[in-house]
């Protein structure tokens, strides 16, 4: 029965993909390149060969950490789509936090562990703020999120093409570069930063935090009814600090990732989207930790194989936009799905009719 | 969504042909069909490549490569200046066998292809910006014109059409190569009539569209009567001037569509020159400098066509000191130059190189630039 549960879950996000799937079908015939040929160079750019599964994971590694940014704070009920922010302001604290550690002559270690923590609290408090914002002031959490955000890349931007510029970074401003000798590696055999193993723990870790504890329990009920949660004595301002602030920690921790493993520096190109990118992955993945692990895979894989499709196939760069474009509506769509696809007989809850319109939610899974 | 099932099932087909295709025909597409090729050249751009700026100069330039005999040409737009350009220059190296890359934003050198340059020895990297420093791998090569050169030919024509005295440019961050195209802009104007004064506005990045209209705007407002300017997209800056009646010059490309009334004449990357050339000297086996440079001399940089309305006394001056920039004895930067500051950044009787580093590293706007470094 737990199976057929978890299968009726799946369902509408399978049935979106499917219908994407189609729906894009029809968009490549009308760009005049035929579908096949386009699914088949996706999946060879994806996931057809050994370098394109590395191509793949490096991509996914950032949205595994940004999904959960949402897919957390959403098992409280809290929509917060700020991600963004504190990706740029984790990494900006993290080559901040790294630099004079570097300068100290500490070893790699206690450098990349010092940055960690500089990304992860800097993420944290931003994020917590919107929590904080939202228990205690009534504001919402959303926009508040958003604006933060938008707040934390301009002050950060601010910083590294002031303050905190390499004078000798003339023509593309940038802080000075972490050595390359402490910089994050790789996964032996691979060219896959760990920054990968980091999102599978941090994914795996908050699956646990969310299904398997009793604080992940709370922040579900709180979640649910945020009044019930309070009426049996749940301290609800402590969960939601406690919830957005691990959100925010691990937003920050994309951003030390970034910086330590890929760019060596911070500097404006940090604000990239994978903050976006991952509202999208936590939203496919019905804002489920452990989900947000095949869905940023499979994120990283469209990215991935883009290139392909415009190079084989002559279509535009926005091709892969399109796509995700039509994937993230099918999504939108599909949770009208949510409880009425049943997949056994089974006695039906019993509901008064006329059925009420039933909102698109975005709460757990 | 009544109709899930129907969605479905038509879905299913679709996807079952995914899964079909990508394991057989993808993996043959690819290299079979290019085992004649000489060679297989791969064009990388930050943004789109019809952005009537600085990544479509870079695309027109792919296009001429694509004419040459016997190379396979490979495009990819929006690349981001992160681990992903690493991923799509390596994806053409090991999906399509390229051996010659053009990762052609700034932002990609370091530390993108530095990194790939090191493991792939055999792939030649050409990259724009000009950042090359010894001890870097040799197969990784930065080039880059003075297009302040062609800038400064536009400045005189400008000087010529505006009848307040005043130039409005448009540009992204204060950075050294900016810089550079304001005071090359002003100083040609200011050959013309040392009166003249431009007004710069920055707008903290390379494409935001908004900004530079609202910029564009305020300039004409404050009664600059010729713009232009330094950012990625020219496009709604050269638009602006049009709707506002009033001039402006174009930048990185041909923009002479967007605006046929005021556009004047244009600074652009004469890469459709440049890139057949290089790519053909690696063909026949040549070894490429690694840090490659030029101007009008060395045919990096071009004008774009006169405007009908450009007078006659304003094409002599313009081309007559391209004619002396081509002879290579005409020097945009030279003593004695004040700052806007009342500085003296350089003295009297010292003419500046233009293959001279010390002018990678202006700091400063020239007297009669009305604007701030900071």
């Amino acid at each position: 029965m737990r199976l057929v549960r978890l299968a009726e879950a799946a369902a509408p996000p399978l049935v979106a993909l499917l219908a994407t799937v189609a729906a894009f079908a029809l968009f490549l015939l009308a760009a005049g390149a035929d579908p096949l040929r386009a699914y088949g160079l996706i999946y060879l750019g994806a996931f057809g060969t050994w370098f394109s599964w590395q191509n793949t994971l490096v991509r996914a590694a950032p949205l595994l950490l940004t999904a959960l940014g949402m897919a957390l704070p959403a098992q409280i009920g809290l929509i917060v789509i700020g991600a963004e922010g504190g990706f740029v302001a984790g990494g900006v604290a993290a080559i901040a936090a790294g630099l004079p550690l570097a300068a100290l002559g500490l070893p790699a270690v206690a450098v990349l562990t010092g940055m960690a923590l500089a990304g992860m609290a800097t993420g944290a408090a931003l994020v917590a703020a919107c929590g904080a914002l939202r228990h205690w002031r009534g504001v919402n959490e959303t926009i508040s999120s958003l604006l933060i955000a938008y707040i934390s890349i301009a002050v950060c931007d601010q910083l590294v093409e002031g303050a905190m510029r390499d004078p000798a970074s003339l023509n593309k401003p940038s802080t000075r570069s972490l050595p390359d000798a402490l910089m994050l590696g790789t996964i032996p055999g691979t060219n896959v930063h760990l920054g990968l193993v980091l999102g599978l723990i941090f994914c795996v870790l908050a699956y646990v935090f969310v299904f398997h504890t009793t604080w992940g329990f709370a922040a579900r009920v709180v979640g649910a009814n945020a009044r019930a949660g309070r009426l049996v004595g749940l301290p609800v301002g402590r969960l939601i600090l406690i919830v957005t602030a691990l959100a925010g920690a691990a937003t920050g921790l994309a951003g030390m990732v970034e910086v330590a493993a890929v760019q060596g520096a911070a500097s404006a190109d940090l604000a990239v989207g994978y903050g976006y990118t991952g509202i999208l992955v936590a939203f496919l993945a019905r804002q489920n930790p452990l989900a947000v692990i095949p869905v940023a895979v499979l994120m990283g894989g469209l990215e991935a194989s883009g290139g392909l499709l415009e190079q084989r196939l002559q279509l535009p760069d926005a091709t892969i936009t399109v796509l995700r474009g039509l994937l993230f509506i099918m999504l939108l769509a599909s949770e009208t799905l949510q409880g009425r696809l049943r997949l056994t007989l089974r006695p039906r809850a019993p509901r008064a009719a006329p059925e009420p319109v039933r909102p698109a939610h975005a709460g757990g899974a | 969504m009544a109709s899930g099932s129907g969605f479905s099932r038509r879905a299913v087909l679709a996807g079952l042909g995914v899964g079909t295709a990508g394991l057989v025909a993808g993996p043959l597409a690819g290299r079979q069909a290019r085992a004649a090729d000489k060679a297989v050249v791969g064009f990388i751009y930050v943004g789109t490549a019809n952005d009537y700026g600085y990544n479509q100069a870079h695309a027109e330039g792919a296009a001429a490569v694509r004419k040459m005999q016997g190379v396979t040409v490979l495009e990819q737009a929006r690349v981001p200046e992160t681990v992903a350009v690493q991923n799509t220059m390596d994806g053409m190296i090991n999906l399509d066998g390229a051996s010659i890359l053009f990762p052609t934003s700034f932002g990609y050198f370091d530390p993108f292809v530095l990194r790939l340059a090191k493991s792939k020895p055999k792939v030649q990297f050409l990259h724009a910006g000009g950042l090359w420093k010894e001890g870097e791998p040799l197969n990784a090569h930065s080039y880059f014109g003075f297009i302040s050169q062609a800038v400064y030919t536009a400045g005189i024509v400008a000087g010529h059409m505006s009848k307040t005295k005043k130039l409005g440019f448009v540009a992204a961050k204060p950075i050294p190569q900016v810089l550079r195209n304001i005071n090359a802009f002003t100083l040609g104007a200011q050959s013309v009539d040392p009166s003249i004064s431009t007004t710069v506005v920055f707008t903290g990045d390379w494409f935001l569209p908004v900004r530079e209209a609202e910029a564009a705007n305020s300039l004409a407002d404050q009664g600059a009567d010729v713009l232009t300017c330094h950012v990625d997209s020219p496009k709604v800056v050269m638009e602006t001037a049009e709707k506002r009646g009033i001039f402006c010059t174009g930048y990185h490309t041909n923009q002479a569509v967007l605006a046929p009334k005021a556009y004047l004449t244009g600074a652009e990357w004469n890469w459709t020159g440049l890139y057949p050339r290089l790519v053909g000297d690696l063909i026949a086996g040549k070894t490429l400098p690694n840090m490659i440079r030029g101007g009008f001399r060395e045919g990096f940089v071009r004008n774009s066509a006169y405007n009908a309305i450009v007078p006659e006394a304003a094409r002599k001056q313009a081309d007559g000191v391209r004619a002396q920039f081509m002879a290579g004895n005409f020097a945009v930067f030279k003593g004695p130059l004040k700052d806007n500051k009342g500085n003296t950044v350089i003295g009297a009787g010292t003419t500046v190189d233009e293959f001279d580093l010390v002018l990678e590293q202006m700091n400063y706007l020239v007297a009669g630039v009305i604007g701030s470094t900071s």
